[in-house]
This record gives structure tokens, sequence and C-alpha cells, in this order.
């Protein structure tokens, strides 16, 4: 497990930067500006830094959920199935799949620490519509983490579909268990799942914070 | 081995002595003493342990998987886990810096090996350039000047080595104590082990297992951050895990480009390319491609980059050094609960 696993394990732990702000046009400058803009929070924000789940989701859904196309990553990551989808179960799933992402990692900004974010200079060709922004996290003593975001233009505003970390994608790794719910399930059976995960993290949560 | 903090590098110098820069780890050589293997293994075990599969392509061996998942997930958690978290409240953090950099400094020259195996001379030579500045001037590989100097560092094992000749992954296998592999990345640990200079340039058994284990602990303790993360994403840890390694493994045989999947691969690939790399035909001659819905497909379209074989005949055959040496540490960067 070793090799892998870890780096972008540790790396999931910076995965969100973005935010509003940025209207410039090209994705790579979005990238960046958004990272920057929360990231200058969170280093502020003490809340964040004790582990203020609330706190970091919040930040999440102002800066960064708008330039994210859930829509688009839900059907990445349900694959074939996605077809035997109705509209109604597919804005289901859309919905519980953007929670789960944005719950598990908002918690992973609360475990931000300085680390370092370099972008790599972004290969584009001027009518491109699908762009990837490769950036790195840099930390003391650790090997670099790559954090690649897959971008999409779609009426004029670039919006991300994919992050890839450390070479894992956080959005086609649902895939495999995904179809293993789907097949044993139904579609139902996965929005089920995924409903269940939810309020159990939900519940822990709110656990926690009692416990505070 | 065993835990070791992942990383990836995008490494802007490809192969080229390939047609178009990519090598594919799609051929699947699968010889039959292999097919033998699996299926002697599959036999034995898948039916002693009867838990629930999810029936993925690259994992036939599932059953026998969890167990395995299981009990690395319980030593981490009695032992090695507790471990980590006691280093990493115990030592400052330069101290675990400097540690962590020391045993990064020591994979170099294997790096370089493996760069070289594979055609990448000039990583090669850079990997081979790092180790020597990081050994001189970062004192023993304490500090990575290297990297300070924008020399970047490499992930190279000989698993990857083999999969640039052509060799393909064979099925997913949790291995105990090591974790994560794929057939041909079981197999090539064994060289792997050879190639650590903890392993060959320390005679003391004693000392050297002190150094094993202290990198399984190093280790270990750089990924703590990570555990809840996981914990709370995954639907089912064993299979979060194992797609999140064989992605991860994909990556960085193409050195952090593989080729792309397009949305519609998306849509009617359930196994992605993972599967394709597993469901690959024996012999597939270069100019005849196949999708990953098995379709032959045209030379030029986007598919033809994943299914370009390479040598098929090579190497896993020829391992045959007794496994203990290998890698002493432990890895088990088992974390969590699995096993449903």
């Amino acid at each position: 497990m070793g090799k892998l696993l870890l780096g972008w394990l540790a790396v999931a732990s910076m995965l969100l930067p973005f935010s509003v702000s940025a209207q410039e046009n090209a994705p790579d400058a979005l990238v960046k500006s958004v990272t920057n803009d929360v990231l200058a929070i969170v280093r502020q924000d003490k809340e964040i830094q004790s582990g203020n789940t609330k706190r970091a989701i919040e930040l999440v859904e102002q800066k960064v959920l708008p330039h994210f196309d859930f829509a688009h990553m839900t059907r990445l990551a349900v694959g074939r199935d996605w077809r035997k989808a109705d509209p109604q179960q597919q804005a289901a799933l859309t919905q519980e799949f953007k929670n789960l992402l944005v719950r598990t990692y908002s918690n992973a900004l609360t475990s931000y620490k300085n680390q370092v974010i370099d972008f790599r200079p972004t290969r584009m060709q001027p009518g491109d519509t699908d762009v990837t922004v490769r950036s790195e996290v840099k930390q003391p003593g650790a090997r670099p983490i790559s954090i690649d975001y897959s971008l999409e233009k779609n009426s004029e505003a670039w919006k991300v579909y994919d992050v890839v970390v450390a070479g894992v994608s956080l959005v086609t790794n649902y895939r495999e268990s995904f179809a293993t719910e789907v097949r044993n399930g139904g579609i139902d059976g996965l929005i089920k799942s995924l409903q269940k995960k939810n309020a159990d993290l939900e519940a822990k949560a709110a656990q926690g914070g009692e416990r505070k | 081995m065993g835990l070791r903090t992942a990383r990836t590098r995008s490494n802007d110098v490809r192969i080229s002595s390939r047609k178009d820069g990519e090598v594919n780890d799609a051929a699947e050589p699968a010889s039959r003493s292999w097919r033998l293997t699996v299926s002697v293994l599959a036999a034995t075990v898948v039916f002693s342990t009867g838990c629930a599969t999810t029936g993925s392509p690259q994992d036939p061996l599932e059953g026998f998987n969890r167990a395995m998942f299981s009990f690395n997930e319980g030593l981490d958690k009695v032992a090695i886990k507790p471990l980590a978290q006691g280093y990493d409240f115990v030592v400052p953090l330069p101290g675990k810096t400097m540690v962590s950099n020391f045993f990064g400094n020591l994979q170099d020259p294997w790096i370089a090996a493996n760069n070289l195996l594979q055609g990448k001379p000039g990583q090669a030579l850079t990997d081979a350039g790092r180790f020597l500045i990081n050994s001189t001037v970062g004192i023993l590989g304490a500090f990575d000047v290297a990297s300070e100097l924008g020399i970047e560092k490499h992930e190279e094992d000989f698993g990857q080595t083999v999969a640039r000749w052509g060799v393909g992954a064979g099925a997913y296998l949790v291995l105990p104590f090591f974790g994560p592999r794929t057939f041909r990345d079981a197999l090539t640990l064994i060289v792997d082990g050879y190639g650590d200079p903890v392993y060959y340039l320390v005679d003391d058994v004693p000392t050297r297992n002190i150094l094993y284990g202290t990198r399984l602990v190093s280790n270990r303790a750089s990924v703590l951050p990570a555990d809840k993360t996981i914990d709370e994403a995954a639907l089912d840890k064993y299979a979060y895990l194992r797609d999140a390694y064989l992605q991860r493994r994909r990556n960085l045989i193409f050195d952090g480009r593989p080729p792309r999947e397009t949305d519609e691969d998306a849509a009617t690939d359930p196994g992605g390319s993972l599967a394709r790399e597993l469901t690959a035909p024996d012999a597939v001659s270069p100019p005849v491609l196949v999708a990953s819905d098995g379709a032959a497909v045209a030379p030029g379209t986007e598919r033809q980059r994943l299914s370009e074989p390479g040598f098929n005949d090579s190497v896993p055959s020829r391992v045959t050094s007794p496994v203990d040496t290998a890698d002493a540490a432990p890895v088990a960067a088992a974390t969590g609960s699995g096993a449903e």
C-alpha cells in the first residue's frame, strides 16, 4: 500500500483551493486565484485550523463550489450506469455525491499546515475547451504531491470536473464501488448508500461537536 | 519498501524510442505458470474466505485479498499506527524531515537504475546527481539540497520498469505486511528488495532491521493525516484503496501522464483503464489496437495509445529469489478497517 496511498492521502489534505473572485478567462489563472484565496483564509482562520469542519464547509461552499461541475463529476463517477438513471435519480445522485465530496475534502482543509502550492505551466491551445491545470503541494520532509485539476469550458465559464491527486482521480476512484452498489441494489441502492454514508458522517460530526 | 510516501512527479521527459512516446501497460503476457499460480491461489484461498465480493474485473482474488486487507488493517491498528503516532508526537518536525530525507536519498540510486532500464538516461543522470549532492552537501541525505536546487525527485521501481517493457499488471493482490500490489508488482518487489541500499549496504542484521523499522514508522507517520479523509471518503474502504492503488500505479508507470480517459470511456467502460490493462489480449500485434470494449479500432485514434504492446516476453519468470530478503519492513500501510 505503501507507495501509493500515502501520498495522495496526505493530499486530500489540501485539495480544494478555489475561489469565487476569479473571473479570469484562463483556467489556470482561475485555479490559482481560488487556491490562493482559500489558503489565505485558512491561514488566518483559527477555527478551521483547529478542526471546525462546519467553517471549512462554509468556506468551500462559498469559494470553491461555484467552480465545480458536480453533474459532470457524478456522471464520470457513475460511469456506464449513468444512463440507467432517470433525470430525478441523476439529480439525487449528483446531490449526494456532492455532499460526500464537499464534506470529506472540506475536512481535509482543516489539516492544512503551511504547505506550499506550486503551479506548473499549463499547456493550452487557443480554442481548447478541456484543460488540465497541474499543481504540486510541497511540504518539508515529504515528497511533493501532485494535484491536477481537469476543467471544461461550458457557456463561457471554466468548471472543474475532476481532481487527480498523486495520480488518483477522486472522482473515477468511485467507479468500481458505485458499479457494485448499482449491481446489488440498482440506481436507488446507490442513492441510498450515499445517503446513508452522508448521514453517518453528519452524525459523527455532530457528536464530535458536542464533545467539544 | 513498504510504506512509502506516495508522490507523483510529472516527468516531462518521456521514453522516446517508442512511436508515440507512450509506453503501454496493457500487454498481458501472463505466462502459463502465472496462470497456474493464479488459479491455484484462487482455488485454495478464495473458497476458504467467504466474503462478499464486488466482482471487479481486475480483482478475481477478492476474497483472499479482503482477508489479507483485514489482517493488514489489524496489524496497522494494533502496532504500526500507534508507533507512528508516538513517533509523530515525540519527534520534532525537523527531525522527522531529516529521517524521511535520509531514506528518500537512499532510494535515488535504485531509482536511477530503473530510469536507465526504462530508457530514460537523462532522468537517471539527475537521480544520480541528486544522490551525490544529497549524500555529501546534504550530509548523508539528511537535507534534500538537490530539491532545493530544483533537481526533481522521481519515483521509479522495478515493477514500473517491467511494465514499461510491456509486462501486464496481472490481478490485484493484497500481500500480508506489504499491502496492495498486482501480481507483477508482487514479483518485482523481490528485485526491489535487492536494489535497496539498506539491504545491500548494511550487513549487520539487527541494524538493518532497525533501519527497516524506522523507515516503516516514518513513512506511516507521514500519512497519518490521510487516515481520516479516506475513512470519510470511502463507501467501501477495501475497494476504495484498491482502486486508488491501481490508478496510482498506472499513473506512475506513465510518469504522471497516463492516456486520458474520455467521458465516453466513462460512460461505457465500467472498469476504466484498469480493466483494460488486465483484459488486454495476450497477443496484440502492434498495429492492431484493441479498444476497451474489445473492438479493434483503427490506428491513429485516441485509443491507440492504450494498447500498444511492448516486448511481451520479459522478466517475471526469472525472478526466483527468496522473498524474505525483499523488504523486511512490513508494510501494511493499511489504514482503517475493511472487509465487509
